[in-house]
């Protein structure tokens, strides 16, 4: 390098002072980034953990802490496994108040994205939150507020079957007005689209959860360290 | 880009006034339109992407003008675009650090920074020719006409659309929002519309200074 | 998302988020190269094979960047990728057709600051398509920006004889169609529900 550099014919080749710039200002710019990641990233950590533990909280009413899995099919891993995370929650005695789940379908604009808490003692889900979604202002992205449509979430019936490899009920949307059993979901007038997104997404996560979750039961009963908390 | 010296420019009043209305990058020169429609709208959005480019734009082309006379011409393209793309990443962190809500609300446009032409554009034809205070209270005005563009349409498109203004009710109670205007189409209508008065404007104004000149010679 | 059919992908890259019409991106040369509808269609297609390379390259960078645990050197690398592959495009037009080289004028350079490129890339990430979703995203993106582009082609080209105020003329009356034609699309949300 030096030997090169030395030179006076090399130093004046544009090639090397075109390979002399470009690697200055890669490795400039390379330095500059890594610095702003290290600093931001503890403090990009704890916002991340703050947003999902507020959501984790609101959809698991009741909660005030969690520890985090993982969902494989062959049933639960610790946290950092690969597949899906999941999020069980504890009320302050340390007694499990419930599991959330995130699940998303296809909505009428794009993927709609939900974190939902299924209660495995009652066998229901207790309560939504979306996450992301881009469904049509004043109508579609009532789901995310519309209290009538949450209401249905309070306590939706996700009982398995007799057989225990699935619900009992599909989860299913029907038209505003017509819900007439607890595992349905009331749709919005107006955003059937939207909410079928919402009963869809729920349903097709439960069917395969809901089983997994409660056969593997006694291992989040109560709040331990193996899943790994914060 | 009429009108701009090819030499060294002496700082002006004017270095800075001309990137908020002459040569307001999004009303006349059209560049940048692609942030400008797609996160107009609410309010907030549009200021907090306005600081964001700004800062890209004003880091960028204040170390371009530094090391203006170290890069070749034939690899400059590439060093600008890596410059932009190192600043856009410092603020890509920082926002996330800052608020994980705004960095939701603003996507992959703040990524797509990078993809910005007027700041490639500035790059190109004011901070590799110039000096570092011309060059830093250039990019200020840019940057500051930027935002203002931004907000022309983020307030607009948010209180049509919602009936408020930055998270606030404006609107009396029974306003009906026109919710198309926060949809995608609204965008382009209201861009439309600004420009169209801004096209008014000219007109009036270059009739008016045309009679000016007609009337002495009629006497 | 894992799961999504292929033949959704593309309908909804192509119209549903027709990337012009409804994701802002691209609107520089939707508005600059819109006017004649060949040079239109050349600009679509240049796009579209830009989109291809840098969505497979992107795959490609997210691997060994993963691999390396090195994300937060994606954005520096998706463009320069993107660069390259501009400059690619640029040379081979520029060899077999010089034509169509000077019709393309500026805007073939400017492929590179072209945001629609680079959210593909970022959208594809986002959306943790595996390689054949990826590919089939980005014919859809590219697709859906030559149809943009041809829509509104054809309409500046009947707009030239239509009699509209002088002021409303060249960018303003652009936009607002662009406008009808994103509200016209929008009807085609909903399409996979």
């Amino acid at each position: 390098m030096s030997d090169i550099a030395s030179t006076p014919v090399a130093q004046n080749t544009l090639g090397f002072r075109m390979v002399r710039t470009l690697g200055a200002i890669a490795m400039l710019s390379g330095l500059l980034v890594v610095l702003v990641f290290q600093f931001t990233k503890p403090i990009i950590a704890e916002n991340q953990r703050v947003a999902i533990e507020q959501a984790v909280f609101q959809v698991v009413p009741g909660a005030t802490s969690r520890s985090d899995w993982v969902l494989t099919d062959s049933g639960l891993a610790t946290s950092g496994s690969d597949g899906e995370v999941i999020y069980a929650a504890y009320s302050g005695d340390g007694e499990l108040k419930g599991v959330a789940l995130a699940a998303g379908a296809q909505g009428y604009q794009d993927i709609v994205k939900l974190l939902y808490g299924y209660d495995p003692s009652c066998q229901c889900v207790r309560g939504i939150k979306i996450l992301k979604m881009t469904e049509t202002p004043g109508l579609g992205d009532k789901i995310a507020f519309d209290p009538a449509f949450l209401a249905n979430f309070d306590t939706l019936d996700a009982r398995l079957n007799g057989a225990g490899d699935g619900l009992a009920n599909t989860i299913v949307a029907v038209k505003h007005g017509r819900k007439t059993h607890d595992w349905q979901v009331d749709a919005i007038a107006g955003a059937t689209i939207s909410s079928v997104a919402v009963a869809n997404a729920i349903n097709r996560s439960l069917q395969r959860a809901a089983p997994l979750l409660q056969r593997e039961l006694d291992r989040i009963r109560t709040q331990t360290n193996e899943g790994g908390a914060d | 880009m009429a009108g701009l010296p090819n030499q060294t420019e002496k700082l002006s009043l004017d270095t800075f006034l001309r990137g908020l209305w002459e040569e307001n990058p999004v009303f006349v020169m059209l560049l940048g339109m692609c942030p400008v429609l797609a996160v107009t709208n609410s309010t907030m959005n549009a200021i907090a992407m306005g600081l964001a480019t700004t800062f890209v734009l004003v880091a960028s082309s204040v170390l371009i003008s530094l090391i203006r006379n170290l890069i070749p011409k034939q690899v400059r393209i590439a060093s600008y675009i890596v410059i932009i793309a190192t600043f856009v990443t410092v603020v890509d962190y920082a926002i996330q650090a800052i608020s994980l809500d705004l960095y939701n609300a603003l996507g992959a446009f703040i990524q797509l920074i990078v993809a910005n032409c007027v700041i490639l554009g500035r790059a190109e034809a004011y901070a590799s020719k110039q000096r570092l205070h011309t060059t830093l209270v250039n990019s200020l005005g840019m940057g500051a006409g930027f935002t203002l563009a931004l907000l022309s349409l983020g307030t607009v498109r948010e209180v049509l659309g919602n009936g408020t203004l930055l998270g606030y009710a404006v609107m009396p109670a029974d306003f009906q929002p026109w919710v198309v205007m926060i949809l995608p189409p609204g965008g382009f209508f209201v861009l439309g519309a600004w420009l169209l008065l801004f096209a008014w404007l000219k007109q009036r104004r270059d009739q008016r200074l045309l009679q000016q000149e007609g009337a002495p010679h009629a006497g | 998302m894992q799961g999504e059919s292929l033949g959704f992908i593309f309908l909804n890259a192509a119209v549903v988020n027709n990337f012009v019409l409804a994701l802002f991106l691209g609107i520089c040369p939707f508005l600059g190269v819109s006017s004649k509808k060949e040079t239109a269609w050349n600009m679509g297609l240049a796009t579209l094979f830009v989109m291809l390379v840098s969505s497979m390259s992107a795959y490609a960078i997210n691997w060994v960047l993963g691999e390396l645990d090195l994300m937060f050197l994606r954005l520096i690398c998706y463009i320069a990728v993107i660069a390259s592959a501009v400059q690619l495009v640029e040379m081979f037009i520029k060899k077999f057709s010089p034509s169509l080289f000077r019709s393309l004028g500026i805007f073939l350079p400017l492929i590179t600051t072209n945001c629609a490129i680079l959210g593909l890339a970022l959208f594809q990430t986002a959306k943790e398509y595996d390689f054949v979703q990826s590919v089939v995203y980005a014919l859809g993106a590219g697709a859906g920006f030559t149809l943009a582009l041809m829509l509104m082609a054809g309409l500046r080209e009947k707009l030239e004889l239509a009699d509209v105020p002088a002021v409303s003329q060249g960018a303003a009356m652009s936009l607002m169609l662009a406008g009808l034609l994103s509200l016209a699309f929008m009807g085609f949300a909903g399409l996979g529900a």
